[in-house]
């Protein structure tokens, strides 16, 4: 046995060990450039009601709060609601809305139907707004400090361990902070 | 009932693999007959169940049985037959199902086209044959079993992701798994040359056809799967350097060196040990493959449903059989090493010099796939690399080699000299020059034609460089394989009649390395003239692009059998008359009615292609966002893949293949008595 030919098996061992670490990570956890910078400023009309406005200005009067990206047509959407209902219920973090290319008959349908957790939802229908927050995908939940920096971002439905692991620390974490 | 059955046969195909895998390995070691006799029969057992287990799951699909949760995910009753019968491999399950039908399939035509070779030598292939069906079938119970229940059962199933509907994505996934499993035939040979320490001629010869042939269902494979990219996407690209594509191209290029490694093996019997080398490699690329497309450890555009418990499993086997592989290889590899002595000017430095570039190239591609990997590995953050990195890299290495190839299949073996070597040119040396200068003036001046008359736009310098470069390839490549023939006609007396003479190999080289050539003509000229445009248009608008101007007529609703459809109207012109009508659509299939599948229009053509697909509707208005592209020379790239898999085809069926198995079973049945019954060393 020379050792030349042990070559191969040492470099197939060193990439086994990369394989083995990169399947406990999660390639579709992206960050985004977005974050711990000013979230983008932005005025829409309200799905609800098209007299009123919802902009930054409204997050910036909470603590901290969840910036939600949804749509009457995207089914992982539906799989995610129900925790965002439970959550305005229990009224732990005040939730907004981005309803994201959607028509406004819809969105109130759906919300009318499934509940509406959002403070108030600002419709984006052109999805220029959706652009500015760097969304690619329906759902993603931003979390928004009171001096409207984003201080995460979640990209896809929340599920309850999502939730309870990654979300809600940093929620509590933010409560926390005086500011 | 027929699911239990199937699921049954799976079980009853999983045990006799296992007595597959293992008795004539210890009957092979031992001397014990017996045992290795049973490797036929076992294998041919396992392609009865395998087949009846597959036959079960099409049923189930046809049968609309939703009671099974793999039909269920994948099919429903109103998709089309040829759907329902291809929707067993759309999905991970049936893919692997599929898997193990071609492996059992493979090992079944080694056991009926090898009965020449020493029956332990044969015993030891099926066996690690065996070996590797036994990690795929317990894979598919352990975590994927095709057959598992769904109850209670749904009244309509799902449907097979709509962008697998479709006749081209529909052979694209068989053609690469005979592709993928065919390696497998060359690895088992390998392992089972070391097992017995002995790696001759015989052996080469036996492994090369397989090769060849599996090499031809990978490159028709990625071909289609190409091609398809290009009209379903709706992006007017061909590739991506998708980690998917990548995983079926990386054991592509290893196969092709393996082939080039192999005929120096046989000739000359060098590179012996480097062989060998390389049959565990593009099986392992293979298996490689398979872990990154399944195991979801990298984001792909190919969104396969991933779960990790299936990574860690295709981990813990790939870390089996390529790590086991290796370790035979390093404890072996001694003993199959040596052979024949070259110089430096010769053929078989040439083919080393195709080899390092080729594996150079997988090996740099492995890398850039894995690199995001690496780096989120080691908390260095998440990057993703792409055309950038991989198309410099990647012509970097091509271009030497296909100035290589046109050295290599003039030089000769052993030995040679330059002198010698322009001779075979029929012309001298001077007029040499001449010829090649003016076949470089040819190709500038097609290029200007193309810019100035069909394009019309000046491209860049880089690029009026890159395309004389590659066009210099594609001439050099091109007038080399012609003088190859001639010079081996030279001494014919009837030359016309010397062609048909020819070996079929030859001719097979010669196709494929034409292939090369017709591949880059198209990939060069695609690249450098493209031209595209993004507009939004009004039912009326004209657009003029290269020299044919586009009337979009509107877009109007359409109905397939499980599909709605928004379809345009595109007229093309070109001086005046009209050319073409192209219909793009925007489908939404009921399944997923908001998700909608761009089908782009085609108008197909030797030297060009008009592209048109759909964007978005302007709301409020008739227009629509509509993209054009005019794409010259891209149908040559498919082409180009044709002619390499002609090649391959040619090259498989040589007749000196045919010969060897004819003669030997001829004096086999002579000597009466069972076939040579283990000649192989005590």
């Amino acid at each position: 046995m020379t050792a030349r030919y042990l070559v191969p098996l040492a470099i197939f061992v060193v990439l086994l060990g990369f394989l083995a670490v990169g399947l406990k990570l999660d390639p579709r956890e992206v960050p985004s450039p977005l974050i711990d910078r000013n979230a983008p400023a932005f005025d829409l009309p309200s799905v609800r009601d098209p007299e009123r406005t919802v902009g930054l200005a409204d997050l910036r009067q909470e603590q901290v709060s969840l910036f939600n990206v949804w749509a009457s047509w995207c089914v992982s959407c539906r799989h995610e609601h129900p925790l965002l209902v439970e959550l305005s219920r229990r009224n732990v973090v005040p939730i907004y809305g981005l309803n994201y290319k959607d028509t406004r008959s819809d969105a109130v349908r759906w919300l009318d139907r499934l509940g509406d957790p959002y403070r108030a939802s600002a419709f984006d229908a052109d999805g220029r707004v959706g652009i500015d927050w760097g969304v690619y995908g329906v759902p993603e939940t931003f979390v928004v400090d009171r001096k409207g920096v984003i201080r995460h971002k979640h990209t896809g439905p929340i599920s309850v361990k999502d939730w309870e692991d990654k979300l809600l620390p940093i929620i509590r974490r933010l409560q926390a902070e005086k500011g | 009932m027929i699911p239990e059955v199937g699921h049954f046969a799976l079980i009853l195909a999983l045990g006799v693999t296992l007595v597959q895998g293992t008795l004539p390995l210890v009957g092979a070691a031992r001397g014990i007959p017996e045992w290795t006799a049973i490797a036929v029969p076992a294998a041919r057992a396992q392609l009865l169940f395998v087949v009846i287990a597959y036959g079960c799951l099409t049923y189930a699909f046809i049968t609309n049985d939703f009671s099974v949760a793999y039909v269920a995910q994948n099919s429903n009753t109103a998709q089309p037959l040829v759907y329902q019968i291809s929707g067993v491999w759309g999905a991970h399950e049936g893919s692997l199902l599929l898997w193990a039908l071609f492996l059992a399939v493979w090992t079944v035509a080694v056991t009926v086209f090898s009965r020449v070779l020493p029956v332990t030598y044969t015993a030891r292939v099926v066996a690690v044959l065996g070996l590797v069906s036994v990690g795929f079938y317990l894979f598919m119970l352990a975590t994927s079993n095709p057959f598992d229940r769904l109850l209670p059962a749904p009244a309509e199933g799902r449907e097979l992701n709509p962008l697998l509907q479709d006749p081209g994505l529909a052979i694209h996934p068989p053609m690469l798994y005979l592709g993928y499993v065919g390696l497998s035939v060359p690895f088992a040979f390998a392992i089972a040359a070391l097992l017995d320490g002995r790696l001759d001629a015989a052996w080469v010869r036996w492994t090369r056809p397989w090769t060849v042939i599996a090499w031809v269902f990978l490159t028709l494979g990625i071909a289609l799967g190409s091609w398809w990219a290009y009209y379903e996407l709706g992006w007017g690209g061909w590739w991506f350097w998708d980690p998917v594509e990548n995983a079926s191209f990386m054991p592509w290029l290893v196969a092709t060196a393996l082939i080039h490694s192999l005929a120096v093996t046989e000739k000359r019997g060098a590179f012996k040990a480097w062989t060998v080398l390389l049959s565990i490699f593009a099986f392992s690329m293979s298996l490689l493959g398979t872990f990154l497309v399944r195991s979801g450890v990298l984001v792909s555009v190919h969104a396969f449903a991933t779960d990790p418990a299936r990574g860690l499993f295709i981990l813990i086997f790939l870390g089996l059989v390529v790590g086991g592989s290796l370790m035979l290889y390093a404890w072996r590899a001694g003993t199959v090493s040596g052979g024949g002595s070259f110089e430096l000017f010769s053929r078989e430095t040439l083919l080393l010099v195709n080899n390092v570039l080729l594996v150079g190239a997988a090996a740099a591609i492995l890398i850039g796939t894995l690199y995001p990997l690496f780096l989120d590995a080691l908390n260095l953050g998440k990057i993703s690399v792409g055309p950038p990195y991989f198309d410099p890299v990647f012509i970097l290495l091509m271009l030497p080699l296909m100035l290589a190839m046109g050295v290599g299949i003039l030089a000769r073996w052993r030995k040679d000299r330059l002198e010698a070597y322009w001779q075979r040119f029929p012309l001298p040396k001077h007029l040499l020059a001449v010829v090649m200068l003016a076949l470089l003036l040819v190709t500038a001046l097609v290029m200007l034609w193309l810019m100035v008359h069909i394009v019309k736009i000046a491209p860049p310098a880089p690029t009026t460089l890159m395309v004389t470069v590659g066009m210099a390839m594609v001439a050099w490549i091109t007038f080399t394989s012609l003088v190859a023939i001639l010079d081996r006609l030279k001494k014919k007396a009837n030359p016309w009649k010397a062609v048909l003479g020819l070996p079929r190999g030859f001719f097979g080289m010669t196709f494929a390395h034409v292939g090369v050539a017709v591949f880059t003509v198209g990939v060069t000229l695609t690249t450098a003239y493209s031209v595209e445009k993004d507009l939004r248009m009004s039912p009326g608008d004209v657009f003029p692009l290269a020299d044919y101007s586009f009337r979009f007529e509107g877009v109007g609703p359409a109905q397939g059998p499980n599909y709605r459809a928004q379809r345009g109207t595109v007229r093309v012109f070109r001086d005046d008359s009209e050319v073409t009508v192209l219909y793009p659509e925007k489908r939404f299939y009921s399944s997923q009615p908001n998700n909608a599948m761009t089908e782009a229009a085609i108008n197909a053509g030797l030297t060009r292609d008009l592209y048109v697909s759909l964007g978005e509707p302007i709301p409020g208005t008739a227009d629509w966002s509509v993209r054009l592209y005019h794409k010259p020379f891209v149908q040559w790239i498919w082409l180009g893949c044709v002619f390499m898999g002609i090649g391959g085809i040619l090259a498989a069926t040589d007749r000196r293949y045919r010969m060897a198995s004819k003669v030997k079973r001829d004096s086999a049945a002579a000597t009466t008595g069972p076939a040579p019954a283990l000649e192989s060393k005590a």
